[in-house]
């Protein structure tokens, strides 16, 4: 309890050193941490599934994808969301992202292992094709540009301000999944994680909680996407595409899944590189590639793997000793 | 096709449907290439391979290679092939083996190599399009029955049907297929009855990174070479496997007809949702079987 809390607090302190640093240092960065703090609520999303529930979705971009497209639609379609009725924005891309979910967790969440990672890869593809292709609606591989951020009292086209807009959704959502896997029912995702057959036969109904998870995660997509449409100006196939999937769940393993805090530091460690890296050097690609195989092969708690490690002197890294720590007894 | 448009219609429109299905046919032969060596893999290693994308891909681009110094097509295909061939099997004997039977870390692994793959490929051959000009003798038109079909289609399609016939020989009557076949039913059987599926997993491994590679060299005369293909192609082919089977070798060519033919006729008669009504299919069949069509529980 007492290292749990400890946790806590370092989190608290980081979130609140964001707040502080971010908003003294150039455009560029404050831009990047912008981004990387959207995109990893989309991470943070896929870990409920990936870390707690034992369900590796390859389709994760689809609610960041659906999230995005609803605000860019909205918007210039109908001049939507650019004032106070951003927040019913917010609101209907979390709606997008929960239906979408459990209209394709009626698909996905029966499949396991492997399957499921195929599956959901499919459904992913479904949405990439739609936004591809369906140019009236989604200008097609153009992708619609967002002209402006909403304006309501406070300013979002200003970047800092925008910045705190998604600091506080970052750590509201965080706080919230949080709460999520600590409560009854994230025990009983991480049972079904441990032992799906023991938990059904202890009479838990584990199709509908897996269901259930899938469908908040996938709320927590669309969230991410309302954001990340507003941060990036641009909403486009590429939001979509199976690549960004991939991008999520590498993120989440590298940062140490079933953590949720470890997907944050896994987005924040690709997109520094990514943005930051490539400007320096132009073969930033080899080691953002080398990070992923060597974190894969040495690391199979990822960098919130690194301390227990440490500890354990010459552990061999299985991954189950760390997992059963985390279970509430 | 043509049986089910009203004999009323004129003969364009009949030459339309015969067009279509004939460059959905054609496309297909491709994606046989590709998916059936994705299928194997996953039956033998139950490894979903993301990086077969990159094999089709560094083929086309070898092949290029090969081209530019030696001027020789033909050439390029079996190099192309067999480099890529080797790439795969160091890939399978150095990393994914030691890593042993763990999915995710599994398919992370082969994604972060296609990330490297993608990389090294826009060092080496930078990251212009290019395309691959197969000889003048396949370049020309054949004509049947008044539709002009391109050689270079046709060459596909045969080349797949041998390629096909050829791996269907040596699963069925060979003592390495029975081997194989054996190891996707029920690896840990075969290794109990001293099968060396080890050995098993390298060959396949080598022998799918090979046939993908081959389909980015005959591939490349009409989707070209570029960054970003390895990934476009990708879906398609698990669209193939999945609607296929996974592992089943006749099940991967009826999965890549049938893909060749959706994505076709689907891009041609309604573009906006083309790629829906090649996915969403596969969706369903992996919800209502999850094995794929023709796979084996």
């Amino acid at each position: 309890m007492q290292s749990q809390w400890a946790k806590i607090l370092a989190v608290v302190a980081a979130v609140l050193a964001l707040a502080v640093v971010v908003p003294f240092t150039s455009s560029f960065v404050i831009l990047l941490v912008t981004r990387a703090l959207a995109f990893s609520i989309l991470v943070m999303s896929l870990d409920i599934l990936l870390g707690f529930t034992g369900l590796a979705s390859l389709g994760q971009a689809a609610y960041l994808g659906i999230g995005a497209y609803v605000t860019a639609v909205l918007a210039t379609k109908y001049q939507f969301g650019l004032g106070y009725d951003f927040w019913l924005v917010v609101l209907f891309g979390i709606l997008a992202g929960a239906v979408l979910a459990a209209f394709f967790g009626l698909f996905a969440v029966r499949a396991t292992g492997v399957y499921f990672l195929m599956i959901t890869l499919a459904l992913g593809q479904c949405v990439w094709g739609l936004a591809y292709r369906w140019n009236s609606l989604t200008g097609g591989d153009n992708g619609i540009n967002l002209s402006a951020r909403p304006k309501f009292g406070i300013d979002l086209s200003h970047d800092v301000t925008f910045f705190y807009l998604v600091l506080g959704f970052f750590a509201l959502s965080l706080l919230a999944m949080y709460v999520m896997v600590r409560s009854p029912f994230g025990a009983s995702l991480l049972g079904i994680r441990e032992r799906e057959l023991r938990m059904r036969i202890l009479g838990y109904n584990t199709w509908l909680h897996k269901y259930i998870a899938f469908v908040i995660a996938g709320a927590f997509g669309g969230l991410a996407g309302v954001l990340w449409a507003h941060t990036a100006g641009i909403v486009s196939p590429e939001n979509v595409v199976l690549t960004t999937s991939v991008d999520a769940l590498l993120m989440a393993v590298l940062g140490g899944a079933g953590t949720l805090v470890g997907g944050v530091i896994g987005c924040f460690i690709v997109f520094g590189m990514r943005e930051y890296l490539s400007t320096l050097v132009p073969w930033w690609q080899y080691v953002l590639g080398a990070v992923y195989v060597l974190t894969i092969l040495y690391l199979p708690m990822g960098m919130m793997g690194i301390p227990e490690r440490i500890r354990q002197g010459r552990a061999s890294g299985r991954p189950n000793a760390k997992k059963l720590a985390v279970v509430p007894s | 096709m043509a049986a089910s448009v009203p004999g009323s219609v004129t003969s364009m429109n009949t030459n339309f449907w015969l067009i279509q299905a004939f460059n959905g046919i054609s496309y297909g032969a491709l994606l046989f290439l590709l998916g059936s060596g994705l299928s194997l893999i996953f039956g033998v290693m139950r490894i979903v391979n993301l990086s077969h994308g990159s094999y089709f891909l560094l083929g086309g681009y070898v092949a290029l290679s090969v081209i530019w110094t030696t001027g020789s097509w033909a050439l390029a295909l079996p190099v192309a092939a067999l480099a890529i061939a080797v790439l795969g099997l160091c890939m399978e004997r150095v990393f994914l083996r030691p890593l042993g039977f763990d999915p995710l870390r599994q398919v992370l692994l082969t994604v972060g190599f296609a990330f490297l793959f993608q990389q090294a490929a826009l060092d080496i051959w930078s990251g212009n399009n290019f395309d691959i000009n197969p000889p003048e003798l396949l370049t020309r038109s054949v004509v049947v029955g008044g539709i002009y079909l391109p050689l270079y289609r046709v060459f596909m399609i045969a080349t797949a049907l041998t390629i096909g016939l050829v791996l269907w020989l040596v699963m069925e009557k060979t003592r390495m297929g029975a081997a194989v076949r054996a190891t996707v039913d029920d690896a840990q059987m075969a290794r109990g009855i001293g099968i060396d599926t080890s050995r098993i997993s390298m060959l396949v491994f080598a022998l799918g990174a090979f046939l993908a590679a081959l389909g980015g060299v005959i591939g490349g005369a009409f989707l070209g070479v570029y960054p970003g293909l390895d990934f476009e192609i990708l879906p398609l082919a698990f669209a193939v496997v999945i609607i296929g089977g996974m592992g089943s070798l006749g099940g991967a060519a009826i999965g890549a007809l049938l893909v060749g033919l959706a994505d076709n006729f689907g891009k041609a008669l309604f573009p906006e949702i083309s790629y829906f009504t090649l996915y969403a299919p596969m969706a369903v069949i992996l919800a209502v079987k999850p094995t794929g069509l023709f796979g084996r529980e």
